[in-house]
């Protein structure tokens, strides 16, 4: 417990020191995005520290979080709906319906029939369905390309995007982890690597979805926008008796804003992820983790246990990914790089505690922390070892560019490092 | 002379692409085959590795260009493939030496050094973009074209050319004598048993007086080489970029569990299967039904079947079918 409660103090002064030392905006800033990692964490934490699923397509579910906000949140288009909308739900109806199809004919036919009709079914189907996909599609892109050429979204409030964002991860999920969950470790890994990949690549080129590469800007907010807030006499007047001008504190309350609201969302998740592990579910979880062939032989349906936990997972990391794109406001899918959203979370979990609910949370904070400052701390290093070169050598400026790639070595170097010296993490599992 | 030109549209935009996308595959997988006979895990770290070897190998193609050296028309990184395999072999073996051998020591689980190799990952990445940044870098030179479309269509007199890159070409017999070399070694070679033997049974191999050290090390030295080759044999078809070697890991992940992963004949056959599914499913189809189809039934459409973003899904899509209907792979058995 005292570890605990002393290794949250250190994040605290950490980012109370960033505070003090860099800016108070830079603190928030991460402070925010160690609460969105902490919720991802929390999350593969659940699949692996908890059931044992090596999950490393994280980026995509969080991808799908992000989608989820422009559905949600973004003003409809009714012109390119009117010239595609219909058509487009029908293709994507019909989409589903063949591998339904294609699925019942496997279980229902016999066993020298069913692969020609499966294949049948599914070549005629593919076809088929780009033929009614395709020029709906057309239709909805060449409605004013530049500034929409997508359908929009529902209109509601972007709060609403969250929870969406983690069911329609969870959904995504299921499907996957339907056809995949059976695999060994090694191979699920493989397989949901690739699907993080294949989602990345449908944001980025279905450009009726969400405008593909050209990506969304100005998604709705949640917290109030700073140029009101600098409009507002009573605003200001609080910030000058605070002795800050009003720009630097409606930067700082909007970015405290989503401080509050993430706050709120970890708490509830994390109160919740307590309660799961504590209880019969979560020792039957770990029971499975162990040795899943005596869970099994004590009646447990080992199987469906890992879609649930799977799906719950996903299902958080999603969420995040919609609070993360609320958080920047934009969804721009050329960003997502699985290094950053994958195994950057898998850093977290590792080095926090596998098993370990706060330890995940500790280490999404932690390693955001050092994610963030080692580039600075890098500069620094930097700057002292070529101090003595000469000025405007080649060596000298390459080093001092390559600063940026420091933090990749520095993320492996630690992972290493936890692995070897505290294979269980900070927080230990108890 | 239409079935004539519909297939040398075929050859050129189809089978010599993927001929020679197949094999740089194949070198991978059989890298990461090795490793998971041998090691027992599968390296996440194998992507990079390569970027790895073929940054030496890049660096090395510099110094001896500005050096003046040349091999007249095959590029000069041919020559600098040794550097690049020393690179990489010190790399991996100091990496051997600092992580994996304690994890060995403590008979750790496969999983967990998956994980491990995720740290590597991390670790390579960085020291790869570290020293030569992460942009796209071009060390091709020589000759371009074996044959060029031109000359091709002056020869036979074709509407449709056929063009090889000297590269193309390069890289299958490049592939062809690796992989002849290392079936040899493997079979015909008292180390090459030895690994074999170790890889078969752990217990009964160290029995025998095999000296487990000493095949991880010689395991290590073959990865580095077939890795340094096969990211060279890519870099000078397409163009070296850390990030693209990266993401090179899962169509060569497929390839070698689709062949069955620990079976060198499986990781070539897997990829193959890899490269011509990729290559003909984000392939426009237009020219080469046009040539086929009467007139009337001419397609007005590319006849692409996916965008060439979607190459991902393709090695995903036969992964996946492979593991839920044959999960062993096409060639059964955990073999070198």
């Amino acid at each position: 417990m005292t570890r605990t409660i002393g290794l949250f103090a250190l994040v605290a002064a950490l980012i109370l020191g960033t505070g003090f030392l860099q800016s108070w905006n830079s603190a928030l800033i991460i402070l925010n995005m160690g609460l969105v990692s902490a919720i991802m964490a929390l999350g593969v934490n659940l699949q692996w520290g908890l059931a044992g699923l090596f999950n490393v397509g994280v980026m995509g579910f969080v991808a799908v979080g992000g989608l989820a906000v422009v559905l949600v949140s973004m003003a409809p288009v009714p012109e390119a709906f009117a010239a595609g909308g219909p058509r487009v739900i029908g293709a994507l109806a019909f989409g589903v319906a063949v591998v339904v199809a294609a699925v019942l004919a496997w279980k229902k036919l016999g066993k020298g029939l069913r692969g020609w009709a499966v294949a049948a079914i599914t070549v005629a189907g593919f076809f088929a369905y780009r033929a009614l996909l395709d020029p709906a599609v057309d239709a909805i892109e060449a409605v004013n390309p530049a500034a929409t050429g997508y359908l929009g979204g529902l209109g509601l409030p972007v709060l609403l995007a969250w929870p969406i964002g983690g069911v329609m991860a969870a959904g995504v999920a299921w499907a996957i982890g339907k056809t995949a969950l059976g695999l060994r470790s090694d191979y699920l890994a493989i397989a949901t690597l690739g699907i993080a990949e294949i989602i990345i690549a449908v944001l980025k080129n279905e450009d009726w979805l969400a405008r593909g590469v050209k990506n969304v800007i100005g998604l709705p907010r949640p917290v109030p926008y700073e140029i009101d807030l600098q409009a507002d006499p009573g605003f200001a007047e609080t910030a000058s008796s605070l002795g800050l001008d009003a720009t630097t504190a409606s930067t700082l309350a909007v970015k405290l804003g989503y401080s509050l609201l993430f706050t709120a969302v970890l708490v509830v998740l994390l109160v919740l992820a307590q309660l799961a592990l504590k209880s019969p579910w979560g020792r039957m979880m770990r029971a499975i983790r162990d040795n899943e062939t005596a869970a099994e032989a004590m009646g447990k349906d080992v199987t469906r246990r890992h879609l649930q936990i799977f799906v719950l997972g996903c299902a958080l990391c999603g969420m995040a990914g919609a609070m993360m794109t609320t958080l920047d406001g934009q969804l721009t899918p050329g960003t997502y790089q699985p290094l950053r959203y994958t195994f950057l979370i898998w850093v977290m979990v590792i080095v926090g505690g596998s098993g370990n609910n706060l330890g995940a949370v500790l280490g999404g904070f932690l390693i955001w922390f050092l994610w963030v400052q080692v580039e600075p701390m890098g500069q620094f290093v930097m700057n002292l070892i070529t101090s003595g070169m000469a000025e405007g050598s080649a060596i000298k400026a390459h080093l001092q560019d390559s600063v940026q790639h420091m933090r990749l070595l520095t993320m492996g170097v630690i992972l290493l490092l936890v692995l070897r010296f505290a294979p269980r993490g900070l927080l230990p599992e108890k | 002379m239409d079935f004539l030109n519909a297939f040398v549209a075929l050859a050129n935009f189809v089978i010599v692409p993927a001929l020679a996308y197949g094999s740089q595959l194949a070198l991978g997988a059989l890298g990461v085959t090795l490793i998971y006979a041998i090691l027992r895990f599968s390296n996440f770290a194998h992507g990079d590795t390569m970027a790895w070897g073929t940054m030496c190998a890049v660096l090395a193609t510099w110094g001896l260009q500005a050096a003046g050296v040349s091999l007249g028309p095959l590029p000069t990184a041919l020559l600098a493939i040794p550097v690049g395999i020393a690179g990489a072999a010190v790399l991996v073996l100091a990496t051997d030496r600092v992580v994996y051998r304690f994890y060995r020591a403590q008979k750790a689980k496969p999983v967990i050094l998956v994980i491990v190799s995720m740290g590597i990952m991390f670790v390579y990445n960085g020291l790869t973009r570290f020293i030569i940044g992460p942009d796209d870098q071009n060390f091709a030179d020589g000759e371009r074209f074996l044959i060029s479309a031109r000359d091709f269509k002056v020869m036979t007199g074709l509407d449709e050319g056929l063009a090889i890159k000297t590269t193309q070409a390069l890289t299958m017999v490049v592939a062809l004598i690796t992989v002849a070399l290392l079936f040899w070694f493997l079979n015909r070679t008292r180390t090459g048993k030895s690994m074999r033997a170790y890889s078969d049974n752990e217990d009964l191999a160290l029995l025998s007086g095999i000296n487990p050290e000493r095949v991880v090390t010689v395991t290590w030295l073959i990865v580095a080489a077939l890795a340094t080759i096969a990211g060279v044999l890519y870099g000078l078809d397409k163009s070296f970029k850390p990030f693209t070697y990266f993401q090179l890991l899962l169509p060569i992940f497929a390839a070698a569990i689709v062949g069955g992963i620990g079976n060198p004949l499986g990781a070539i056959a897997g990829g193959f299967v890899i490269a011509f599914s990729e290559v003909g499913i984000t392939y426009a189809w237009k020219k080469v039904l046009g040539y086929m189809m009467p007139e009337s039934l001419e397609p007005d459409g590319l006849v692409q079947l996916l965008s060439t973003d979607y190459k991902f899904a393709v090695s995903f899509v036969i992964l996946v079918i492979v593991l839920l209907f044959r999960p062993t792979g096409l060639f059964k058995g955990q073999t070198i």
